[in-house]
């Protein structure tokens, strides 16, 4: 106490000259810009590598979606927002739209629902956990395009090995490469088969991190394994299962690789069935070189999965029960006593 | 207990993943391997083909002997591989010195026809008329060495075409072909003896209509003529009504086609010579496959390259020296014994290599000078413009869809004149 007290006294009497010396030696003030400059100098290569190939293309992307680009001449003429307007009039937009949002759904629901169960079945006391779960991975190391050839067989109208075995039962053969729902059951088929283990990987281990003593004293208190699984382990994977979902929506509507192996040509079908909406912006960008068209509908394709991000957020932070609230009040119960409190409030003020 | 074993089980495969993971991403963008052309780059040169040009390394290796210029060749797997990478780098840096081009997307790159070196002028005069021509540009340039050319005979089935009670012989199966008309009755009749599909596609048919119009969807000075050319309405029209009928599939190489081709379903084919080599190498097993001196209406042209010399490039004048030889009558011809690629030189088409060639696979039938004959028989180049390969594709579409039985004849040709009418 005293010590303070006298070292602020002196320090009211002449400032000046007790300072820190005003010449400061190199390697000291080489430790204050450590100290200032280094955390930003750690952090700056992400920024850097962000800058170059993150934000400039994008910006880079939004100027020429302005313009009539010329690729090979590298150089373009201003025409403000005609590639926009051309590509909404576009039917094969919309159609591209539709397909698009049909194998999105039919790929994201049950895969994620597939992905939870064998998440939750992994997560089980099972023989050979390590083998099962690495297996499960096994389809995500596959390279899509090994996996469109190996669908394209299974799949193909005449010689494949499903339609055989449909007509081997004497059903028809589905027209896997003419109706377009069919196309995008089977473009589906390959989305699944390469994302559920991915998926259920993750999901698995935010299982793993439940405490299981919650699951104790469940078992202890009577509840069954399916029991325990919506009230405990559902609701501790809120946070897991929001972001499954963004990144599946956000790759559902990027879906590119397996409807672009699906047929010979890569370009949607004859009736444009199974055209998505990037395969469409590729085969404009890489197909008819018009990169002021591919760039306005990079952006369009941008907007989107912004949108539908957001909608699922919300939906997705509606249907899922929060984790700390767990057994205790629900959200209208919550919501009730807020009001309640607030009326006090005000009645007390008056 | 043996936890840890499996522990480590686990990192293995984990690190196997990874390793499996950063390959496979890799092999998506090595496809289009940049040219090394930092080792000693005075004497050596780099060619970027695709599929099979015929130029073997024992063939390159002539001329290093000839000339001391190393030559490195890139393949690309695919022609449209080839235009991605061709048009990514065209005008800036990368580009091999010497690098091929499709007909199909040859008039795109006509457009920027300043930006790789003409053809010395000593050289004009080597190749068809028709092929030199459309390599000229609007300055009367000549900036491309023409390497192959595509002229159509017609591929069948010997034993099919016997069992269905038609001529099996050559020279009276020739006979058969001499306008469309008399091709699709022929057809139509095999389909109702037999009940089996004709020819393999109708799209293959619909190019080799198309391939014999003078202009098909752009006038010469590029103003767009599509859905006002009653050639084309004819065309559709009878590919339609007539080869729809009596074709297996709608287009060629789908996986249906090759397993058909296997196994034999159908009993002929619309063949240009480059199309022998995948017929023999996709159906091994199927005999009885030949090849008719005839085509309808005269001749037809489907498909064949170029070689162009980027001007840009370190080395042009070495390049240019390569392209020459590379496009030369004696060089031609071997690459045709190699890999079938019909030349385009007309001294090639003289050679004894060529005149002499027969197919074991096709009922030994002298391929050569069918070929010859084929070529001879071609009298119009279609006029190919930028868009060629848009509207084209989008006609394509339109036969394959009443082909599925999506929608019928005029809906599909309205919704092609919808479509074609926003280019």
């Amino acid at each position: 106490m005293t010590a303070t007290d006298s070292r602020q006294a002196t320090r009211a009497d002449s400032p000046e000259p007790l300072r820190q010396p005003r010449v400061i030696s190199f390697s000291h003030r080489l430790s204050r810009w450590d100290l200032k400059l280094s955390p930003y100098l750690y952090i700056s290569p992400f920024f850097i590598m962000f800058a170059i190939v993150g934000l400039f293309p994008i910006a880079y992307t939004a100027v020429i979606s302005f313009m009539d680009w010329d690729l090979v001449r590298n150089e373009g003429t201003f025409i403000g927002i005609d590639q926009y307007v051309w590509i909404l009039t576009q039917p094969h937009f919309w159609t591209a739209l539709r397909n698009t949002f049909s194998i999105f759904l039919l790929s994201s629901v049950p895969q994620l629902i597939l992905a939870t169960f064998i998440a939750a079945v992994l997560d089980r006391n099972i023989r050979a956990k390590t083998f099962w779960r690495m297996s499960v991975l096994v389809p995500f190391v596959v390279a899509p395009v090994a996996v469109g050839l190996i669908f394209n067989a299974i799949f193909a109208d005449q010689s494949g090995l499903i339609n055989t075995w449909l007509e081997g039962l004497g059903l028809t053969a589905i027209p896997w490469h003419v109706e377009p729902f069919w196309s995008h059951v089977a473009i589906a088929t390959m989305v699944n088969y390469r994302w559920m283990g991915y998926n259920a990987l993750i999901l698995l281990a935010a299982m793993q991190a439940v405490n299981r003593d919650y699951y104790e004293a469940a078992t202890v208190d009577g509840a069954g394994p399916i029991r325990q699984f919506f009230a405990i382990t559902m609701p501790s994977l809120k946070p897991t299962l929001i972001f499954v979902i963004i990144t599946s929506t956000i790759g559902g509507l990027q879906i590119f690789d397996e409807p672009r192996v699906f047929d010979q040509f890569g370009r949607g079908g004859a009736a444009q069935q199974w055209l998505t909406i990037t395969l469409y912006l590729y085969d404009i960008g890489w197909g008819q070189w018009n990169f002021g068209r591919a760039a306005a509908m990079a952006w369009i394709l941008f907007l989107l999965i912004l949108g539908i991000g957001l909608i699922n957020l919300l939906v997705t932070r509606g249907l899922v029960r929060d984790e700390g609230r767990r057994g205790a009040a629900s959200r209208r119960q919550i919501r009730a006593q807020a009001r309640a409190a607030q009326k006090q409030v005000k009645e007390a003020q008056r | 207990m043996n936890s840890r074993a499996l522990r480590r089980t686990a990192l293995i495969a984990a690190a196997a993943t990874t390793t499996a993971l950063v390959l496979a991403g890799c092999s998506n963008t090595g496809t289009t391997a940049e040219p090394d052309d930092e080792v000693d780059s005075d004497v050596s040169l780099t060619l970027a083909t695709f599929n099979d040009f015929g130029y073997t390394d024992d063939l390159l290796a002539e001329f290093t002997a000839e000339t001391g210029i190393e030559v490195v060749q890139n393949k690309a797997a695919t022609s449209n591989d080839a235009r991605a990478n061709f048009f990514q780098k065209l005008g800036k840096s990368g580009l091999a010195d010497v690098e091929a081009v499709e007909v199909d997307w040859f008039t795109e790159m006509m457009q920027y026809s300043d930006l790789v070196a003409p053809v010395p002028e000593d050289l004009k005069g080597r190749w068809l008329d028709w092929k030199e021509q459309a390599a000229t540009d609007a300055n009367g340039n000549l900036v491309a060495y023409g390497t192959d050319v595509g002229p159509q005979g017609i591929c069948y089935r010997g034993d099919l075409f016997e069992a269905a009670g038609l001529p099996s012989d050559r020279a009276e199966v020739a006979e058969l072909f001499p306008t469309w008309d008399a091709f699709f009755e022929v057809g139509a009749d095999y389909v109702e003896k037999t009940g089996k599909p004709f020819i393999d596609s109708a799209n293959s048919v619909l190019q080799g209509v198309v391939n014999q119009l003078d202009i098909a969807y752009e006038e010469t000075d590029n103003s767009i003529v599509a859905t006002e050319n009653p050639d084309i309405r004819a065309a559709y029209d009878t590919v339609v009504d007539k080869a729809v009928p009596i074709a297996a599939y709608a287009g060629q190489w789908s996986e249906d086609w090759y397993a058909s081709m296997a196994g034999g379903e159908f009993a002929a084919m619309l063949c240009p010579p480059w199309m022998h080599g995948i017929i023999a190498g996709e159906a091994p097993d199927v005999t009885g496959w030949d090849v008719a001196d005839a085509f309808p209406e005269g001749g037809g042209n489907w498909g064949g390259s170029y070689l162009v010399v980027p001007a840009n490039g370190k080395n042009v004048e070495a390049a240019q020296k390569l392209a020459d030889w590379l496009t030369d009558p004696e060089t031609q011809a071997k690459a045709f014994v190699n890999a079938g690629t019909f030349p385009s030189q007309i001294e090639a088409q003289e050679s004894a290599d060529v005149t002499g060639f027969t197919n074991p696979y096709f009922n030994d039938a002298p391929t050569g000078e069918i070929g010859i004959n084929r070529a001879n028989a071609i009298e119009v180049a279609t006029y190919k413009g930028p868009k060629y390969f848009q509207f084209h594709d989008a006609l394509q579409n339109a036969v394959t869809r009443v082909f599925d039985g999506l929608e019928d004849k005029e809906t599909s040709w309205n919704n092609w004149v919808t479509e074609v009418s926003a280019f």
